[in-house]
């Protein structure tokens, strides 16, 4: 029964919320290893993408909302999804147009790129920040949970509850279908294959007739896609701030470059492999432990490697370990 | 000659903006403008070390600076000398483990054969280590954190004069970028950017979060000064007869006087660092990193050290920041981990740079200034054209409330707008590198 | 290296006077690219008033010394680089001001010497984006081609990036055929391989060639190539020094000592 007890408490507080922002992650890595394959150069305004295409789907979830429009038990959000999904391929379409083509256009080093796009960035966040405002801003409605802790308890006579949030689960089946859609677009497309050849091999692929600047566009709209859905599904599983997207460039890069930049695959792998760490390190293990552990042994402390403030400093140690025994990222990413 | 009489123009321009800040809203403004546009030159002259000179990509400046905040706290707060008998030494002994253990991890990497031995040898040294440092440290912290919470709950600094503090910033920045640089300087450009950027992500978490060391988001307050406080000179009767005689009162008079001290102090060091790091630029170690900086495959076919000479600048640069951390530390009086944000203590100072020209130490000394202003001034700014677009709609309509409340956030994209726009139509900054 | 590459050898190509656009006569070559002067971007002229032809159903071969400007001729060729003075005309079309993105629609098929081949892609996905201009279906082209190269049929499946250099030579040649070129031109096709492969790639070339596509190229191993070849141009800094059949120029003297190592 305590075996049983640890299991639940490690799914409810490690595995589940792990395996949500595992693929927040990842969604968000796949939009940056995507520039960084196609553009060929990090994308600093990522994050703030994200919060533009997940504030498009607030406010228009909102004005659904005051139509009494709703999903019943899903969250009135993913029917406002494309609405976001639009508005970020328009912005992200537009910088193009302004701002980095003249830079493709004179074949500027990566790192200018890089610049640049800070500049995006502050332009990004300042736009959001007009319109929405910098405070927390809540768009969740419909079913809060799937089954909540006091449900599993009687359906299970259980001591440790299990509680799987409605968001959780919604997060999990949007980010396969959307990485299902995303790799069967690249893998079997006429479109999907041009961006692969492009990203692998520029001038070859210019001369079998690719039109680089379609692929750059492209590239956008998907990006735009990606980020918006990862935006969407981490406001919904946790809360919408702008700031908090600009933090999550971190842990996505740490994903992107420890899959292997440039690399799909790897960027999925990295946002689990980040996130999981993240979880399991700033987890209080002294409920699992306390089961598992006969009476006299069970830990005094809450048995915390590191406090969750601390999170950034996990994705940063992983990303400069493989940095440093493995630079091309555990699948192999370009290394230009 | 024209070259030199347009850089005289620029600076003169700014000169002016901050004259005309005083007449146009007050001098309390234009000094304070005037002074943090100083610590902003000093940490752009920092940033333009690394990436002008050397073409390295720190977006970590923000650690740094908040380094030089710490090392205010640390050199120039008493001590709290309860707080130390309590659990000084067994802080003090954890963290020597920890650095024991990290030094025994590198040891055996070096001394071991590749393979999973070594993995297995490193993780147990690790784990282990981790374990016992913080079987000793935690219960340290926590006698620690409970003396007197509310106005101590922290070991203190020194008690030594503050002015210390601003060297012993610029040493502790300077540690952690060696530490930085060992490791990631080899790395690609945008890798070390993303190391960078954790590691200050970092710093400031430690900041937050480790309250023995700096009262976390408690803050400290009431760090000593090394001017005199307003309300003593207010008390002066020979300053408040000076005052008169000049025709000031005297509450206004303090809090100028106070304020052109802390300038002259911080002119000084910028004029000490800029003199400095011309020297540096016109050396046969500032030639040599601009030519590892234009053909870095070159330099080092022909013998050059390329990771010393970037580790050497980044390590100058860092401290640089910290220094300035420290002095921006002292001119406020009080350590806020909370208010270290990426945006205004990385991203705007790399606008600076950029703008100002980097690889121009007065070009990024220029950028200090320019932008701070700005930064400033963007915000009444920014009131002033809300008021005007709004000008025309009624009282209470959601539109207009909304723009009015919003045109605080102008200036994000101010700044991003005015990085843009250098990039693209001067991307070599207002003064050029020669 | 001793001959004057200025001087007049008698065997250079006739440089014709070549003001405006001259039309095409009769009996042109299927492709030429006549009096070629220029270099990269602002760089000196690498080439001077050098002169490439192909006739139909012919190979025809580019040697000479390192840094003759062999591979800078075929980049002329296939627009690469700005020509101060000359033309390039192919089926008496000019070509001149096409890029090369357009040369591969009007039927210009080119194999890069290295980066050839998409590395992170199958052998079948190169085939495909060889074939990305077309808009019919290409599966009749893609047979033909592993009919030439059967290790491909086998291979289809696998990234091209895991094949050897031979085989990944194969699939730069099939992916510029799947256009269905009316001409092949190839850069250096047998750099880096071993003895054994190259005479296999060269008994490929000559199949590729058989089936009617003129073959233009520039090799290394000049004495092979000059075998295979219907035509050879011996390039000396960026000026034809010898022309004739590949018999002629492997027969004369000159030749051999200064090129062909005696």
């Amino acid at each position: 029964m305590d075996f049983l007890n640890a299991i639940v408490a490690l799914s409810n507080y490690v595995l589940i919320p792990g395996i949500a922002y595992g693929s927040q992650l990842a969604l968000g890595a796949l939009g940056v290893t995507l520039v960084y394959g196609i553009l060929r150069f990090s994308n600093f305004a990522h994050g703030d993408t994200m919060a533009f295409g997940a504030m498009i789907t607030v406010l228009v979830t909102w004005w659904l909302q005051s139509l009494g429009v709703s999903l019943g038990p899903l969250p009135t959000a993913l029917l406002a999804l494309p609405f976001g999904i639009l508005g970020c391929v328009l912005l992200l379409l537009a910088t193009d147009r302004v701002v980095y083509r003249f830079y493709r256009e004179k074949k500027a080093k990566p790192v200018i790129l890089v610049i640049v796009s800070m500049g995006v960035m502050f332009i990004m966040n300042g736009i959001v920040r007009l319109i929405i405002g910098p405070d927390d801003q809540r768009f969740l409605d419909g079913e809060r949970f799937l089954i909540s802790a006091r449900d599993f308890k009687e359906m299970t006579g259980l001591a440790e509850g299990l509680a799987i949030k409605s968001t959780q689960v919604i997060t999990l089946i949007t980010a396969i279908i959307v990485v299902a859609l995303l790799f069967w677009f690249l893998n079997r497309t006429r479109a999907g294959k041009s961006m692969r050849a492009y990203s692998d091999n520029e001038d070859l692929a210019l001369l079998s007739g690719v039109n680089p600047e379609r692929v750059v566009m492209l590239t956008w709209v998907i990006v735009a896609a990606l980020a918006t859905v990862a935006g969407v599904l981490y406001g919904l599983d946790k809360s919408f701030k702008p700031f908090t997207y600009f933090q999550l460039l971190l842990p996505i890069f740490a994903s992107a470059i420890v899959g292997g930049l440039g690399n799909p695959l790897g960027a999925i792998a990295g946002g689990f492999v980040i996130a999981f760490s993240e979880v399991t390190i700033t987890y209080a293990w002294k409920k699992v432990l306390g089961y598992l552990m006969p009476d006299s042994l069970a830990p005094d402390g809450l048995v915390q490697l590191l406090s969750t403030d601390y999170k950034f400093a996990v994705s940063f140690v992983i990303l400069l370990i493989v940095l440093l025994f493995k630079p091309t990222g555990l699948f192999k990413g370009q290394s230009v | 000659m024209s070259v030199n009489v347009k850089n005289i123009g620029l600076f003169a321009l700014v000169g002016v903006l901050i004259l005309l800040t005083g007449f146009l809203q007050s001098w309390n403004s234009a000094l304070l403008i005037l002074n943090m546009g100083l610590i902003s030159a000093i940490m752009a002259l920092g940033v333009n070390l690394q990436w002008g000179f050397a073409g390295l990509f720190n977006i970590g400046v923000m650690g740094f600076v908040a380094l030089g905040g710490l090392a205010t706290v640390l050199v120039a707060m008493p001590p709290t000398t309860e707080a130390w008998a309590q659990g000084g030494v067994r802080v003090l002994l954890a963290l020597v483990l920890g650095a024991a253990t990290i030094i025994a991890a590198v040891l055996v990497y070096r001394a071991m054969k590749k393979g999973w031995q070594r993995s297995v040898a490193m993780i147990v040294i690790l784990v282990a280590g981790f374990f016992i440092y913080r079987a000793v440290l935690d219960p340290g912290v926590a006698r620690i954190e409970a003396v007197d919470p509310a106005a101590t709950g922290y070991l203190g600094g020194l008690g030594l004069p503050v002015i210390l503090a601003w060297p012993v910033g610029g040493v502790l920045a300077a540690g952690a970028a060696w530490v930085i640089g060992r490791t990631a300087l080899g790395l690609r450009s945008d890798y070390l950017a993303i190391a960078t950027l954790g590691i200050a992500e970092i710093i400031i978490a430690v900041l937050k979060n480790e309250d023995w060391l700096s009262r976390g988001v408690k803050n400290v307050i009431g760090i000593p000064r090394p001017v005199p406080f307003e309300i003593d000179l207010q008390n002066d009767p020979g300053f408040v007869d000076r005052a008169a005689g000049l025709g000031l009162d005297p509450v206004i008079a303090s809090t100028l006087y106070v304020k052109l001290l802390y300038g002259v102090l911080f002119l000084i060091v910028l004029l000490v660092l800029l003199w400095m790091a011309q020297k540096a630029l016109a050396s046969p170690w500032g030639r040599m990193l601009r030519a590892i900086r234009d053909n870095e495959v070159a330099a080092e076919a022909m013998g050059k050290d390329v990771k010393k000479r970037h580790l050497q600048v980044f390590i100058l640069g860092s401290a640089i920041c910290g220094i300035a951390g420290a002095m921006m530390t002292t001119l406020d009086g009080q350590l806020t981990p909370s208010s270290y944000q990426p945006l205004r203590f990385t991203f705007l100072i790399w606008v600076m740079v950029i703008v100002g020209g980097s690889g121009n130490n007065f070009g990024a000394v220029l950028g200090g200034f320019l932008i701070w202003f700005l930064w400033v001034q963007v915000e009444p700014m920014g009131r002033l054209l809300m008021d005007l677009i709004t000008s025309g709609m009624a009282d209470g309509y959601w539109l207009k409330t909304h723009l009015l409340e919003s045109a605080a956030h102008m200036r994000l994209l101010t700044m991003g707008l005015v990085l843009l726009l250098v990039l693209r139509f001067s991307p070599r900054g207002l003064i050029p590198e020669k | 290296m001793s001959s004057d590459p200025y001087g007049d050898r008698g065997n250079t190509a006739p440089s014709a006077a070549h003001g405006g656009a001259t039309p095409a006569a009769a009996d042109e070559p299927f492709l030429i690219g006549q009096g070629m002067t220029g270099g990269y971007g602002n760089g000196p002229d690498i080439l001077h008033d050098c002169t490439i032809a192909v006739e139909k159903g012919e190979i025809a071969v580019i040697v000479g010394p390192n840094g003759a400007g062999k591979s800078t001729a075929m980049k002329a060729v296939f627009g690469m680089l700005d020509l101060r003075a000359g033309h390039v005309r192919l089926a008496g079309e000019d070509i001149t001001a096409l890029t090369p993105q357009d040369r591969v629609a009007k039927g210009m098929g080119f194999v890069p010497q290295t980066n050839n081949i998409f590395t992170s892609m199958t052998v079948e996905e190169n085939l495909e984006m060889g074939a990305f201009i077309r808009n019919d279906d290409f599966s009749g082209t893609m047979e033909q081609i592993y009919d030439l190269f059967p290790i491909l049929r086998d291979k289809r499946r696998q990234l091209a990036g895991e094949l050897s250099g031979g085989q990944r030579q194969q699939v730069a040649v099939g992916r510029a055929l799947m256009t269905q070129p009316k001409l092949l031109m190839l850069d250096e096709p047998t750099a880096g391989v071993s003895p054994i492969v190259m005479d296999e790639l060269f008994d490929r070339i000559i199949e590729v060639a058989r089936t009617g596509i003129p073959i233009l190229m520039v090799e290394q191993n000049a004495r092979q190539a000059l075998e295979i070849a219907d035509k050879g141009y011996v390039l000396v800094q960026g000026a034809n020094a010898y022309t004739g059949t590949g018999k002629e120029l492997l027969a004369d003297e000159e030749v051999r000592k200064s090129f062909l190592g005696g």
